[in-house]
């Protein structure tokens, strides 16, 4: 049994196949890239699988569980966080609070202990507050801890997000193009916090990316998608090398 | 200008980041405890008025300034705590059992309000609470038997512990005094835990929320039942203060006034909250003197600039007649909420916020400090 598995999962709008039939599966521990074209359908899989949209068909399983039917705040309480190809942060609140919301699933304290602030959410919240702490040194996010996300550069909004979904503690963590945006440089830290992310973290990764460089850096399988359907699966290079996907970067 | 060097997870914890805090607050409620025995009468019944507007408008923060959902309805709940405690007066039930059935009845019903919102947004949610709020009324209109219809309801003095407060003494406004700090404290609590930072969430992006395990359905119902049931609070303190409730005092005019009060304040700030109470608040008795000595001062400074007697009572009645025109204080309100929307969007409280900085700052302020920075535009594929 895999870690992570889609089967036959599809997705219409209408008459178009955005996700047409896609099977695939993520083992525990390994850096899974989804590659292809605009408009293959790479993040309607992720917006499958974090709920934001109902499967047209099929089945998703995480840890042997069937998670189709959850309800989309289950899914990040399973373990499984994302960042999103648009950065979607909370624009009107601290880097340090964006975080914390980070630490929502962890948190358990009642509404009653919360308006009175008993020592137990005290505790809680130091708890929190020392789990986030670790991701900021983590990402070199400490110069920013108290600034308000509206002013941030693109750059450090999309390493907030990282952060935010590190922050939950997720077991596979589904990243949106990580380096869209993003200069050389900070694509190179992307690159080395993912790799760590893995080893370090044990994180399992589930990413969709354009850029190659980055792909073959940090994945451990590739998988090929257009419209909708999966053309290829393998090693980086078998992937790149498969002719179907060379013909569909040509625009054949 | 001071800086702040965190060194324990408790510095952000604390709701006084250094001892100014403790020194401003501790001398404003020393001033706030000395008040009854100082100001007229008048002002202190004004006073106890803006602990109420205060307290809704707390309540208000929560659901629209830190949640993100619009409310035109909180007269309504204000009315149903206020009626809630007309009605248990009459059957001699005590004054804390009244109160809190009257806050969580309120906060019930605020929860059954929140369910049908949860499919709707922005001007859809507000007409849906302006209809709740209509609902309301006619209710307190029809249903004679407990609200006693449009004659009204007469609302007893409180007894405390077998002894009568009246509505005009120190001890009642101390009481309205106390739920305000309270209602705050609390507030503040739940901003800094997990459900306030849930609340935040929700407003500035419900899909990423979601994507981080909030349940945005149960914060909203949460939201929407806090807030109900705190302004159900502050409906029992009205009613004690007004001694008489009948419909025609929580109308869509009333509601309104709740939206300027965090409008004008601000509505990210607590503070603001307080600030705009006492600016709604005061406006009356501004609008009373517009009406009673501005005719005659206006008349005045004409007749020093060599205006005939005639021609002076002429300017004289005519400035009468505006001030006591019928619409005016709506029309006051229109101008004031598009003024604050067009010019001061953090609302006084962000005012003073950046007068502060520039003193900390001086000479170094730059006008762009408060520039909005818009780097980069939100998709809005997923609303
Ligand atoms: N909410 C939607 N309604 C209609 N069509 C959509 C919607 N979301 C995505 N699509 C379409 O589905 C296809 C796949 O989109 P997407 O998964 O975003 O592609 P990408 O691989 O670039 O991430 C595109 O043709 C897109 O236009
Ligand atoms: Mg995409």
């Amino acid at each position: 049994m895999s870690y992570f598995r889609a089967e036959n999962l599809s997705l219409h709008f209408g008459g178009l196949k955005a996700v047409d039939a896609v099977s695939f599966a993520v083992e525990k521990g390994e850096i899974l890239s989804i590659i292809g074209p605009n408009g293959a359908g790479k993040s309607s899989i992720f917006n499958l699988i974090s709920r934001i949209y109902r499967p047209t068909s099929g089945r998703i399983f995480f840890e042997d569980q069937d998670i189709t039917e959850q309800p989309p705040y289950d899914i990040a309480k399973l373990g499984i966080a994302r960042t999103f190809q648009n950065i979607e942060l909370f624009e009107n609140a601290t880097v340090l609070s964006n975080l914390l919301v980070g630490r929502h699933r962890h948190s358990s304290t009642q509404l009653w202990q919360e308006l009175l602030f008993l020592p137990s959410v005290r505790a809680n919240e130091k708890l929190h507050r020392r789990r986030v702490e670790q991701v900021i040194e983590f990402l070199d996010l400490e110069p920013y801890r108290d600034k308000l996300i509206s002013g941030l550069p693109y750059g450090v909004r999309k390493v907030i997000e990282l952060a935010r979904a590190l922050c939950s503690e997720p077991k596979l963590i589904l990243l949106d193009e990580p380096s869209s945006g993003l200069n050389v440089e900070e694509t190179d830290d992307m690159s080395f916090w993912i790799r760590d992310m893995k080893s370090e973290l044990g994180v399992t990764v589930l990413m969709v990316e354009h850029d190659m460089s980055l792909v073959n850096r940090v994945s451990d399988r590739v998988i090929a998608l257009n419209y909708g359907r999966v053309l290829a699966m393998g090693s980086p290079s078998e992937v790149q090398q498969h002719p179907d996907v060379v013909a569909a970067y040509l625009g054949a | 200008m001071r800086f702040l060097f965190k060194t324990d997870y408790e510095d952000d914890i604390r709701l006084f980041p250094h001892s100014g805090y403790v020194v401003s607050y501790g001398l404003l409620f020393a001033v706030l405890l000395i008040a009854p025995y100082v100001l007229s009468s008048y002002l202190m019944s004004q006073l106890v008025f803006v602990c109420i507007y205060a307290t809704v408008g707390v309540a208000l923060l929560i659901l629209t300034g830190f949640t993100g959902q619009a409310s035109l309805g909180h007269a309504a709940f204000l009315a149903i705590g206020a009626y809630t405690a007309a009605y248990l007066q009459k059957y001699n039930v005590p004054f804390p059992v009244y109160f809190l059935a009257a806050g969580v009845l309120t906060g019930c019903i605020g929860a059954l309000v929140g369910f049908p919102a949860l499919r709707l947004q922005g001007i859809y949610l507000v007409i849906a609470t302006i209809s709740f709020a209509f609902i309301v009324e006619e209710i307190l209109a029809r249903w004679e038997s407990v609200t006693n219809g449009n004659e009204g309801l007469r609302v007893k003095a409180l007894s405390l512990l077998g002894v009568t407060v009246s509505r005009d003494s120190p001890t009642f406004y101390f009481l309205c005094l106390a739920v305000l700090v309270l209602t705050i404290v609390g507030t503040l609590n739940l901003l800094r835990s997990p459900t306030g930072r849930a609340f935040v969430a929700i407003r500035d992006s419900e899909t990423a929320a979601r994507s981080m395990g909030v349940n945005v359905a149960l914060y909203k119902v949460k939201s929407f039942a806090i807030s109900a049931a705190i302004t159900g609070f502050a409906g029992v303190l009205f009613a004690h203060k007004l001694s008489f409730i009948s419909p025609e005092m929580f109308t869509l005019q009333l509601s309104i006034e709740f939206i300027i009060v965090i409008l004008i304040g601000g509505t990210f700030s607590l503070h603001g909250a307080v600030l705009g109470a006492i600016f709604i608040v005061m406006i009356d008795p501004f609008l009373t003197y517009l009406k009673d000595d501005m005719p005659g001062v206006i008349a005045g400074i004409a007749a020093a600039f060599g205006a005939g007697t005639v021609t002076a009572g002429n300017i004289q009645s005519k400035v009468a007649a505006f001030a006591s025109l019928n619409g005016l204080k709506g029309a006051i309100y229109g101008v004031i909420i598009m003024l604050f929307v067009l010019f001061e969007p953090l609302g006084l409280y962000g005012r003073w916020l950046k007068i502060k900085l520039f003193f900390q700052l001086f000479p170094l302020y730059k006008r762009a400090t408060f520039k909005r920075q818009k780097i980069y535009v939100k998709s809005e594929r997923n609303r």
